[in-house]
């Protein structure tokens, strides 16, 4: 498209213009899938290699990664081979992982009911909350409001290293410290659903409420009638976001619970990876289920959900 | 409803569409502006005022509670000598805080992992939300590829990424092919850029959508025109597409910012307790405080941290503003 091109004549440039624009475009594309296809297996080659050793008998993992973790493995009695080698497909499919965690050492599996015991409260409540706490940030406009509204902003952003020392100041005055309500109460009472329901609620025409207002109906039945219908998919989308904020916890257990017994499966692993390393690969991929398992189901919701989330002001 | 009733809102009450600007004129003044002519205040009004208000009241109270009052008292602490005597000794333990040594490398080390993270997930993510912008095969795939990081809890793959990164790990027997030198990577001053790395996985999908859903309200028609007017698509991307993206970029920088801070999670499940000296973060600096109930520190630190937060979410949003202002006219 230089200016040479541009001083012939009109047929002529018209032939000589679009294949160059064709050819830069099919070069972009290329590029553009390239750059993807190397993401994409960078991306999913850990959680892949991850399931796949979950399939490997013991022997294998330590013939494999033994020299990774020969400090750390238990005794030296399997061959243990010089380097690492990494491996996609098991030499032969063995269930003895899952077998040993499942039925033989019910330590792993209670962590992971520590986990889901820690973290389904704390979805359900904070939902119910932060939408009740929705519905009265959008239904009426006011100054106090706002700044209300803004601090939750403010709060929501505010990292772990902030929050945790006011927590660990109330769970010691309740005396609720190396309880469950140390993780649950403040998890609870967390911001960021008010914010993403409010940012939705508040879209809704005020001529909806006005009108069920109008056919008598109170507050109570206007939340329950008009707003909560509409925002079903919403609330199903901060949902998931809870999830896996709170799944992947991993600095409230450390500080707020002191006997690891009470230790959700997020921080428990790191021990076991020092550890039975033989049986890590299992208890990790357990863990991913969970969180696969909502990914498969409402990855639509959860792009919907990380959407709203864009734009911090509502 | 009120607050961006007036301007979201046709006669009609369909939502109207809004372009990202105007979205932004809407919440800026969201709550300053009301109808100009003063209506007088109906019974509904005050229903709607204090029906809702009570609705509010469970979040506020709790948020009170655990967040708000507790932070007050963090601000008294951070100003006495000790919980027992409470002798009142003002700024003494910000100035013992900020000069001891492990919190001023916990501060060197999680300032620089941000610095070098933040940008770079930034650039990655808008990159790939480019490339999947585009109508290239597998897009929902790759789409999905990308995101499923963010699901997986960093403690089942921490085991891989020990795999790789030990010194007998396979990126070590990788390099090692083309004659390089192994290096015990979580235990050198490279561990940083593992982390980094870490990092990137877990966090570029999640920007990468921000991305994508922005550079689909790009308005279309302004688009059409441009390259009526024969603009090649760089200057499209540079001049139109980039300016919409402004506010979502301030955003982008925000979460990661946030997320940066939630990396010692990573380090912790890979290293525990005791990492590598240029991975010692600030949360690590802290579960020490925490282990010797050093409430005075913890509080000094903590408001200190506050503060600068502040600031940068201040000075970010202010710079959303300011963009954001260029669109609407």
């Amino acid at each position: 498209m230089s200016a040479r091109m541009e001083n012939k004549g009109r047929h002529s440039r018209r032939a000589l213009h679009i294949s160059p624009r064709k050819l830069k475009k099919a070069i972009f594309m290329t590029l553009a899938t390239g750059v993807c296809t190397f993401f994409a297996i960078l991306f999913l080659t850990p959680i892949v290699l991850t399931i796949t050793n979950s399939f490997m008998a013991p022997s294998e993992i330590s013939a494999n990664y033994g020299s990774v973790f020969a400090t750390t493995s238990s005794g030296g009695r399997q061959f243990v081979a010089e380097r690492v080698n990494l491996k996609f497909i098991p030499d032969m499919v063995s269930f003895s992982q899952y077998i040993t965690v499942l039925f033989k050492s019910p330590e792993y599996l209670l962590k992971f009911w520590n986990s889901v015991f820690l973290v389904v409260p704390i979805m359900i409540f904070q939902l119910l909350i932060a939408a009740l706490a929705a519905y009265g940030f959008a239904r009426y406009d006011g100054k106090i409001r706002g700044v209300i509204f803004f601090a939750y902003i403010i709060l929501m952003l505010m990292p772990y290293q902030v929050t945790l020392v006011p927590n660990y100041l109330v769970s010691e005055k309740l005396q609720i410290l190396d309880t469950y309500w140390a993780i649950w109460l403040p998890g609870i009472f967390s911001p960021f659903s008010v914010y993403l329901i409010t940012k939705y609620m508040n879209r809704i025409p005020t001529s909806l409420i006005e009108a069920a207002q109008m056919d008598g109906a109170g507050e109570w039945k206007i939340f329950t009638g008009v707003c909560m219908p509409l925002c079903k998919g919403i609330i199903f989308s901060t949902g998931i976001l809870v999830f896996i904020d709170y799944w992947n916890m991993v600095e409230q257990p450390l500080i707020l619970l002191s006997d690891p017994e009470r230790y959700p499966l997020s921080v428990y692993l790191s021990k076991i990876n020092a550890g039975e390393i033989s049986l890590a690969f299992a208890v990790a991929t357990i863990y991913m289920i969970p969180t696969l398992l909502v990914f498969l189901y409402g990855e639509e919701y959860l792009v919907e959900g990380i959407t709203y989330q864009g734009g911090v002001k509502a | 409803m009120p607050q961006t009733g007036e301007q979201s809102v046709s006669e009609y009450g369909i939502p109207k569409k809004r372009f990202p600007g105007k979205k932004r004129e809407n919440a800026r003044t969201a709550h300053s502006r009301r109808p100009r002519i003063k209506r007088k205040r109906t019974k509904r009004d005050l229903i709607a005022q204090w029906g809702s208000t009570l609705f509010m009241a469970p979040s506020v109270i709790g948020v009170l509670l655990f967040f708000v009052i507790p932070f007050c008292v963090v601000i008294y602490y951070s100003t006495l000598n000790n919980p027992i005597a409470k002798e009142f000794v003002g700024l003494e333990n910000f100035k013992l805080v900020s000069s001891n040594e492990a919190f001023r490398n916990a501060v060197r080390n999680s300032a620089l992992f941000s610095v070098i993270a933040v940008p770079l997930a930034v650039v990655l993510s808008l990159i790939l939300a480019i490339a999947l912008d585009n109508k290239i095969p597998f897009r929902t795939q790759f789409r999905s590829f990308f995101l499923s990081p963010m699901m997986v809890p960093v403690a089942s793959v921490v085991l891989i990424w020990q795999v790789l990164f030990d010194y007998n790990g396979a990126f070590n027997e990788l390099i090692g092919k083309f004659g390089l030198e192994k290096v015990d990577y979580l235990k050198s001053d490279k561990a940083i850029f593992v982390v980094v790395v870490l990092f990137l996985w877990k966090n570029l999908g999640y920007n990468m959508i921000l991305f994508l859903a922005a550079l689909s309200s790009v308005p279309q028609d302004i688009i059409e025109v441009a390259t009526l007017e024969s603009a090649t698509p760089r200057q499209i991307f540079f001049k139109i597409k980039l300016r919409y993206l402004a506010s979502t970029m301030v955003f982008v920088t925000i979460m990661s910012l946030i997320n940066s801070f939630k990396i010692f999670r990573e380090v912790y499940l890979l290293t525990t307790d005791y990492p590598y000296e240029t991975i010692y973060m600030l949360q690590h600096y802290m579960n020490n405080k925490f282990r010797k109930l050093d409430y005075q520190a913890l509080s000094a630190g903590a408001i200190m941290m506050s503060l600068v937060m502040i600031v940068i979410i201040l000075i970010l949003f202010a710079a959303d503003h300011h963009y954001g202002k260029d669109l609407e006219g």
